[in-house]
């Protein structure tokens, strides 16, 4: 074909002639294709630009149809993005991630380390799989989204609750049944970093623990009391930090369910007795998983210790409460007391100073009980209560001391079932 | 019948300035030690006897510190699993990591691997000792306790959750006795292939947006934080307040 662009004075004179048997033929062709003037310039023809919308007016779309606000009011409901498939078939190797699954889903730490398997398995080549393996219940619905290739849940009583025993006797027994590259665990302290030891010593394997930066051939870690990076060979075994790599968030996974063959548990020698209670006021309150806190609107104090102590919630208290000597400094949330990281914060009376809502910044789910409505911890809270808190505390007393009761029944019921 | 009670210890490093001390798990592990058996604790070092810091240990009340003479470079691992076999110990305390070297918190799982005994890991007290069986609490995240049962002989490593050491006394650290054995001779091969340099910061993780176009970029940039209000109760009873409150707490699991 020759660069010369030919005009085709036939065609031009069919599209100047609307009358023409032939014209709609013609401009319907010339409508998705760029039309070039005499000189090879692309031309645009201004009244073919845009489209009619539902009001009669024309509109122009100049992003191009890359606009993310969904298209005409009609279909508000945001689609969700179909993210590309990652297939794996037949692999050769597998690199074992052993997920914290803290409550059953898996955590932010669990999610890097995922990530941290594919960047692996991207460097080394080959047809590798991402494996989680997983122990106990399973709450995560988004294990394709997480990168996982494949999914190894290990069921069965004697893996339920602390049983690190038997965990590491079938991580063993896993190593003989596949070919495993890498196994990575999260080095933290809900378990990944104690059976991760247990597996290394099974296997006689030398573990690299606080790894934070791994490539298929170099890992570095940290030693000494984190004031040393120790860079070696990539081992078997690998123990990360958080924040190793980044979590996958472009592609979808396959998920599909692994078997594994029977495990033979020995006899455990750590027997579980199950958790302690514990003086929720002894738990240190930056870590503390439940803090009732009291502030300014709190008159009945006597009340406020009970609540708290019928809930079985560590006490917190506002600045002004501090201030004020009806609670201990050791006691004050916010930027000058303590940053708490708790679950469920319960705020009793506190409006919210800013100095206040850094200190729960890292707080999951706030509830407010207060008496103004336009209060900023009412704007930060999940659930507000407007109202008198007293009597809202002595509700709530009333509740958890039946709940209270009712469980204690139920258990009585289930032991006199059991006998 | 008194228990034979044995804990491991190694040379700690200041968080801060760097200077070698006690390490802060294993005198929490002396300090468990003595409680459980009194000055009968038998406290054990691989390593250099001359270190100074070893005085700090024996004085805690310590009539005398077991050296397994060894170099800096050489495995501990053989010299303590023959020197416990020997000692035919119940309870073997030890960090969770030590503040110097690899500090992997490797040794006692490899201790019990070596010597078939169970490890209880990260463990905050060891509340009694009866027919072959010792009641221990585990140290969870958020402050929370697990109670197990494990048979003797078992090792346990101590977490910081572990009642603190008590103050060293400076006079009775010089009196105390230094028991030299000799320790291992083997080096540690693998470790000869590592380069170790002053850790480096790390590097913070950036927030980045995956916008394709700049309207995306923009309201990225410009967005306030989600989370408008959440659900706000006004003019209901106090009571449904109450059962609201109390159904969050419960489906949170924070009441159980």
């Amino acid at each position: 074909m020759s660069d010369i662009i030919r005009r085709d004075p036939r065609a031009e004179w069919i599209m100047r002639n609307r009358l023409h048997p032939l014209h709609d033929q013609y401009m319907s062709q010339e409508e998705g294709g760029e039309v070039r003037g005499p000189s090879g310039l692309i031309r645009k023809f201004p009244h073919k630009v845009g489209f009619i919308g539902p009001n009669g007016i024309k509109r122009i779309d100049r992003l191009k149809g890359n606009s993310s606000a969904p298209k005409g009011k009609r279909s508000a409901a945001a689609q969700e993005v179909q993210l590309p498939l990652h297939k794996v078939e037949n692999p050769d190797y597998y690199i074992m991630v052993v997920p914290d699954m803290v409550g059953g889903r898996l955590t932010g730490h669990d999610k890097d380390i995922l990530g941290l398997a594919h960047k692996l398995i991207a460097e080394q080549g080959g047809n590798g799989a991402v494996v989680a393996v997983c122990f106990g219940e399973v709450k995560e619905e988004h294990f394709d989204t997480a990168g996982v290739d494949r999914v190894l849940h290990i069921e069965g009583e004697v893996f339920e609750g602390y049983a690190p025993e038997a965990r590491v006797q079938a991580l063993a027994k896993v190593e003989a049944q596949y070919t495993v590259k890498h196994w990575l665990f999260p080095d933290s302290i809900h378990g990944g970093c104690d059976l991760a030891s247990r597996l290394a010593a099974r296997l006689g394997e030398r573990p690299a623990t606080q790894a934070w930066q791994v490539n298929a051939e170099q890992t570095v870690s940290r030693g000494a009391s984190a004031s040393l990076d120790i860079t070696r060979k990539t081992p078997k075994i690998l123990m990360l930090l958080e924040e190793c790599a980044d979590a996958i968030d472009e592609t979808r996974h396959e998920a599909t369910p692994m078997t594994l063959d029977e495990v033979s548990v020995s006899a455990a020698t750590i027997k579980d007795k199950g958790l302690m209670a514990v003086d929720p006021n002894a738990i240190p309150m930056a870590e503390a998983e439940f803090i009732l806190s009291a502030g300014n609107g709190i008159h009945n104090w006597d009340q406020f210790h009970e609540a708290a102590k019928v809930l079985g919630a560590t006490e917190g208290a506002s600045r002004v409460a501090v201030d004020d000597g009806f609670m201990p400094r050791s006691r004050q949330v916010g930027a000058t007391g303590t940053w708490v990281t708790a679950r469920v914060y319960v705020a009793v009376g506190i409006s919210g100073a800013i100095q206040h809502m850094q200190g729960i910044g890292q707080v999951d789910k706030v509830v407010a009980i207060n008496t103004d409505a336009g209060c900023d911890m009412v704007k930060r809270a999940a659930l507000s209560v407007i109202g008198d808190s007293e009597e809202i505390l002595a509700e709530l007393m009333k509740l958890a001391a039946e709940h209270k009761q009712t469980s204690l029944s139920d258990q009585a019921e289930e032991n006199s079932n059991a006998a | 019948m008194p228990h034979k009670v044995i804990s491991l210890i190694s040379v700690g490093r200041h968080p801060q300035s760097g200077r070698s001390r006690r390490a802060d798990q294993d005198s929490r592990a002396v300090e468990l030690g003595l409680k459980l058996a009194g000055t009968d604790l038998d406290v054990v070092h691989a390593g250099n006897s001359e270190e100074p810091v070893l005085r700090q240990y024996a004085g805690m009340g310590l009539p005398k510190v077991t050296v397994l003479e060894q170099t800096e470079s050489a495995d501990a691992l053989p010299a303590l699993s023959s020197y416990l076999k020997a000692q035919q110990a119940d309870i073997v305390l030890t960090g969770v990591r030590a503040e110097s070297g690899e500090s992997s918190g490797m040794m006692p799982y490899l201790l019990s691997e070596q010597l078939g005994w169970p490890i209880v890991a990260r463990v905050a007290d060891i509340v009694e000792i009866k027919d072959g069986e010792a009641q221990v609490l585990l140290a969870l995240p958020r402050g929370q306790r697990r109670q197990v049962t494990v048979k003797l002989p078992f090792i346990a490593s101590v977490d910081n959750a572990a009642q603190a050491a008590r103050q060293s006394a400076f006079g009775p650290g010089l009196r105390a006795k230094m028991a030299t054995q000799s320790g291992s001779t083997e080096d540690d091969s693998v470790r000869v292939n590592w380069s170790e340099a002053p850790a480096k910061a790390r590097p913070k993780r950036l927030k980045v947006v995956k916008a394709k176009t700049a309207a995306d970029r923009f309201k990225a940039a410009t967005a306030k934080p989600q989370g408008g209000s959440g659900k706000v109760m006004k003019n209901e009873t106090a009571q449904e307040k109450a059962q609201a409150i109390f159904d969050l707490l419960i489906e949170e699991k924070v009441i159980r």
